[in-house]
């Protein structure tokens, strides 16, 4: 470096950090792309889904050369009885045919390589460095801390993730209660390919993506699986604050779901190979805090709580990308370190990333209806065996016997009340 | 190897861990913790790394998967302070 002070630092190889290094360094702007993992990726953890438009946004092509897993042409949704599982199954080749389209993704994978592309345009990549710190002048950010080294930049990208350590640090936000994240726990379980292939009904780049409910010991969460290349991501987020009410470990709650009969088919024979945890981002909008910048410094992806979750659509990545992309454009075409914090919100809404969020602002209040997650799928599959069920008596008329399911499991106050709250979050 | 029941144990073992002998890089304040009523900590924590032993909160830094949950749940601030470990230790995830 002929000069020791960057055009920026980005803390966190992550999606929103690598997007950001890569364009600023692409456009000629020097760029210290900062990862507290010996590698990028190596602190990560997701379901794993990558929608690619984002990849799109950044360089069209691009997504062509990421790592990849499969393609997902097939989204499940699974209701869960104590034994039994109702399963909706939409197979749709044309959803992997053209942009967009999703893939299930390994983030020590996706990371690294993202990190690496930023590398080659021109960033400098520094891995195993973990940020004590920020530089404050007067009233701006004007670098980083990492151990006794000082290093400084016009601005600072915060893209540290959802505990977003450097914006509290900054005076930004205070840190994201309990009742705004999910705690995700994942198993990922190895299997041949083969094997993957068969049980999911897919050719070997193609994949699956499954999420349940019914399997959270009536917690405020979901269940998700993704086939990746020789494994299975298996996991479940937890709302944190109705786990705690209920008392059993989350751990023993992921185990009781990986023996369902239902799942267990879909992974005997396959090995565990990793356990991680990570928090995320539950409540969109609503959940981004006010200020995403101070002079000298701009708050991306998980660190910004950027996050979309309809139960059926869950995206993190994606956001996160676009985020670190508008953070680039932002600083690009700033005038001065002044500009760059209002110029990276306008850019969130230019690239539409606020205007998505608040398309979902009020989604998650469905996942505040205590029955979604076990009355609902109880009572499905109640009425699943009811329906399928032969054994040569006279049957109970079909509509009083359905209806005899459903006052089982719930009232007509509380259905009118719940589909209310559904219509209105919608 | 086939598919099994995990205890957390067994869960962890599984994954790499560098541990940072001597530098807890989460630090809890166990005088605090006794007078906490809710211990989300012990439901919550991904890695089960918070136990009671004879009543009392006992806390393990070595096997944590570094998310952050035991800080956002801590109610009476018994997490005292909450950082990432120092480079190069900690967990390193390879598949996740």
């Amino acid at each position: 470096m002929a000069d020791d002070k960057f055009d920026a630092i980005v803390v966190g190889a992550g999606p929103a950090g690598c997007a950001c290094a890569y364009v600023l360094a692409r456009e000629g702007k020097n760029v210290l792309l900062v990862e507290r993992g010996d590698s990028a990726g190596s602190k990560n953890v997701s379901g794993g889904r990558l929608y690619t438009y984002a990849l799109e946004m950044i360089e069209p092509g691009m997504y062509q050369r990421a790592p990849l897993q499969r393609k997902i042409v097939r989204e499940q949704i699974m209701l869960l009885g104590e034994r039994s599982a109702t399963t909706i199954d939409y197979f749709d080749p044309g959803l992997g045919e053209k942009v967009p389209q999703s893939y299930s993704v390994v983030r020590a994978k996706l990371d690294e390589w993202f990190a690496g592309e930023a590398e080659a345009k021109g960033a400098t990549l520094a891995c195993g460095v973990v940020v004590d710190g920020l530089i404050e002048e007067g009233d701006r950010i004007a670098g980083i801390r990492a151990g006794d080294e000082e290093m400084r930049s016009d601005v600072v990208v915060a893209a540290d993730g959802i505990n977003s350590l450097l914006a509290q640090k900054a005076g930004l936000f205070s840190d994201v209660e309990g009742h705004n994240v999910g705690t995700g726990i994942k198993e990922t379980i190895e299997l041949p390919d083969s094997v993957i292939s068969a049980r999911f009904g897919v050719k070997d780049d193609e994949g699956a993506a499954r999420v349940a409910i019914g399997c959270t010991d009536g917690i405020s969460g979901g269940a998700f699986l993704y086939t990746n290349q020789g494994s299975i991501s298996l996991g479940i987020v937890f709302n944190p604050v109705q786990a705690a009410k209920q008392g059993r470990h989350i751990q023993e709650i992921l185990q009781d779901f990986k023996m369902h009969p239902a799942i267990l088919a879909l992974i005997e024979g396959g090995t565990t190979i990793e356990y991680g945890a990570h928090m995320v981002p539950e409540v969109g909008y609503r959940g981004i805090p006010e200020r995403l910048y101070r002079e000298g410094m701009v708050v991306t992806g998980d660190a910004a709580r950027f996050g979309i979750n309809t139960g059926l659509i869950i995206r993190g990545m994606d956001l996160a990308m676009v985020s670190g992309l508008a953070a680039a454009q932002a600083i690009l075409h700033a005038e001065s370190t002044e500009d760059a914090g209002p110029l990276y919100m306008e850019k969130l809404e230019e690239l539409m990333l606020l205007g998505e969020e608040r398309a979902y602002q009020n989604f998650h209040k469905i996942f505040e209806i205590p029955r979604v997650f076990r009355e609902v799928p109880k009572l499905a599959n109640e009425a699943m065996q009811f329906l399928f069920t032969v054994d040569g008596k006279v049957p109970t008329p079909m509509v009083h016997g359905l209806m005899g399911v459903v006052r089982k499991n719930v009232s007509l106050s509380q259905i009118l009340a719940d589909g209310w709250k559904a219509y209105r979050s919608l | 190897m086939s598919i099994k029941r995990l205890s957390p144990e067994e869960s962890l073992a599984l994954n790499k861990f560098a541990v940072d002998e001597g530098h807890p890089h989460i630090r809890v304040d166990k005088a605090i913790c006794a007078i906490c009523t809710d211990r989300a900590c012990l439901v919550v924590c991904p890695a089960r790394l918070y136990r009671l032993k004879d009543g009392q909160v006992s806390f393990e830094y070595a096997g944590c998967l570094e998310c952050g949950t035991c800080r956002v749940m801590c109610s009476e601030g018994g997490v005292t302070s909450w950082n990432y470990p120092r480079a190069s230790f900690g967990v390193t995830y390879r598949t996740s």
